[in-house]
């Protein structure tokens, strides 16, 4: 990174989360969130297992719903009760731990059925778009395998192409690599850092601190519920102000 | 001293050994001429022909497959039911399912047929019998479908449906194209039960008092016995529903060893 840029320097927010609280139960898993993410940014979120980072993430497309607090995504609130979640959702990609491909389908099928059924794209269009997508992640001689014949680094990058074939204004990751082998890792990353240096709004919850520091403009640690700390990624890692942030990055690094 | 394994041999012959004694003491002690004489007359085996097939067989298998088609619809519809977030939907679901889960399938059909008539004389169910028996079947069937449809759904990641949903797909939508073909597959081995069970229900039929085009095959069997007492008739009709049964569990295993190989 050359340059710190400040987040109202990038243009519009992306995402804009307001004063989130969400509860399971009794459990108040996030305490009050602000968070943004501005149109073109990578956002890394870092933190120890039930810091409440990936409820977060789910939070951002409604996978999980909200105990108060608002959520705008391109300046549409998608907490609103009345706003039409499939549409909105159809312009977030994500990514899972667990790929969650269709096993039923074949590789092209994942690609094009909610093309074909949420956009209404004829079935030759679907076609085109996923074979771009594929040859885009380095799987386009997979496209009749079926995922369970898929290693799960192919599965993850065929389940990153298949949310990319729905053209989306920005990409969820949520631990997109901590269900693989250290050794498929890498290629995962490789397809990730790319869409990154095409601009695409990312928000990450990942462990990968390499990734954070090299491709994140912005570093965010959780740790109980609440954003603990934030900042330039090479500056947060190289020298936490937290003392909580200090411990994890002692445990991790 | 013998080696554990070279014990489990000589266990296993000891057993072989029995067996062959058995098959042989029953052989000897049987009165086969008696035997064949009470089940598996030729001349009657061949009267059957061709009518157990044209006629019974052919009923049987219509009966079953209507009731079969009916019920998975129904069942699928109450398990979506008992899986919606609409409390009325599923007090109803699980209110059809207790009633003909908890029935005879005799007393189904009676309520249809004759009881139908006595509380609607003004109506008809359409298609006559066939209508009837699809409708018995059906619902007794689509009732324990519905419950093994929905531990089907059920055990479809949850995952999956977050995946569908995060691509824009509708709850409807994903359900259709992404769950429910998912879960159809889980349970394919207890639909397959459930199918069998439907065919040997379609006897059932018998309560309609049908003229003999519309036998299926045990009452076809009853009749025959009864007017030449003897059972080779029944014989037959048995060797019929394995005919139906056997082959049906030979495709559902391929079926299973095939989507197998895609998971």
């Amino acid at each position: 990174m050359t340059t710190t840029q400040s987040d109202t320097s990038r243009g519009a927010a992306a995402i804009d989360v307001q004063d989130l609280h969400k509860y399971f139960g009794d459990n108040e898993v996030l305490k009050g969130i602000d968070f943004h993410v501005s149109n073109g940014q990578v956002v890394c979120v870092i933190g120890p297992s039930g810091s409440g980072k990936s409820t977060l993430l789910r939070c951002v497309n409604m996978l999980e719903t909200p105990t108060s607090g608002k959520i705008f995504v391109e300046g549409d609130e998608i907490t609103d009760p009345d706003a039409d979640i499939d549409k909105l959702r159809a312009r977030i990609g994500m990514v899972f731990q667990q790929f969650n491909l269709f096993p039923h389908m074949t590789v092209l099928r994942n690609l094009t059925i909610s093309q074909e059924k949420v956009k209404g794209r004829k079935k030759a269009e679907a076609v085109e778009v996923a074979r771009k997508n594929l040859e885009k992640v380095g799987l386009a001689d997979r496209e009749d395998a079926y995922p369970a014949h898929l290693s799960g680094g192919q599965q993850q990058r065929v389940a990153i192409a298949r949310a990319l074939s729905m053209d989306p204004d920005m990409m969820l990751f949520d631990e997109p690599t901590s269900a693989l082998d250290p050794e498929l890792v890498g290629d995962v990353l490789a397809v990730m850092k790319d869409l990154a240096s095409e601009g695409m709004t990312m928000m990450v919850v990942t462990h990968e601190m390499g990734f954070a520091r090299e491709v994140g403009n912005k570093l965010v640690f959780m740790d109980g519920g609440v954003i603990v700390e934030e900042g330039d990624p090479a500056a947060v890692l190289a020298d936490p102000q937290h003392e909580r942030t200090q411990a994890f990055l002692s445990k991790v690094l | 001293m013998a080696s554990p394994r070279q014990r489990a041999a000589r266990w296993r012959y000891v057993q072989y050994a029995i067996l062959v004694a058995a098959l042989l003491a029953i052989a000897f002690i049987a009165d086969w001429a008696q035997i064949q004489r009470a089940f598996w007359n030729w001349e009657l085996v061949k009267e059957q022909f061709p009518r157990v097939l044209t006629i019974a067989l052919k009923n049987t298998i219509v009966y079953t497959a209507c009731g079969f088609a009916f019920g998975l619809a129904l069942g699928l519809l109450l398990a979506l039911m008992r899986l919606s977030s609409v409390g009325p939907y599923r007090w109803i679901a699980t209110g059809i399912i207790e009633l003909f889960r908890g029935l005879p399938a005799l007393v189904v059909f009676i309520a249809l047929s004759v009881g139908f008539n006595l509380a609607f004389p003004a109506y008809e169910i359409p298609f006559g019998n066939l209508g009837i028996v699809t409708l018995a079947l059906g619902l007794v069937g689509g009732a324990y479908m519905a419950e093994t449809i929905r531990a089907g759904i059920q055990a479809v990641p949850k995952g999956q449906l977050e995946a569908a949903r995060s691509l824009g797909m509708s709850h409807g939508r994903a359900m259709i194209s992404v769950v429910v073909p998912q879960a159809f597959r889980i349970i394919l081995p207890p639909l397959t039960n459930e199918l069998i069970l439907l065919t040997k229900d379609s006897s059932l039929v018998y309560i309609l008092g049908l003229s003999l085009s519309g036998y299926e095959l045990t009452k076809f069997g009853r009749e025959g016995m009864n007017s030449a007492s003897n059972l080779t008739p029944i014989i037959v009709i048995a060797l019929c529903y394995l005919l139906i049964t056997v082959p049906l569990s030979i495709v559902v295993r391929r079926m299973e060893s095939r989507s197998e190989r895609a998971r």
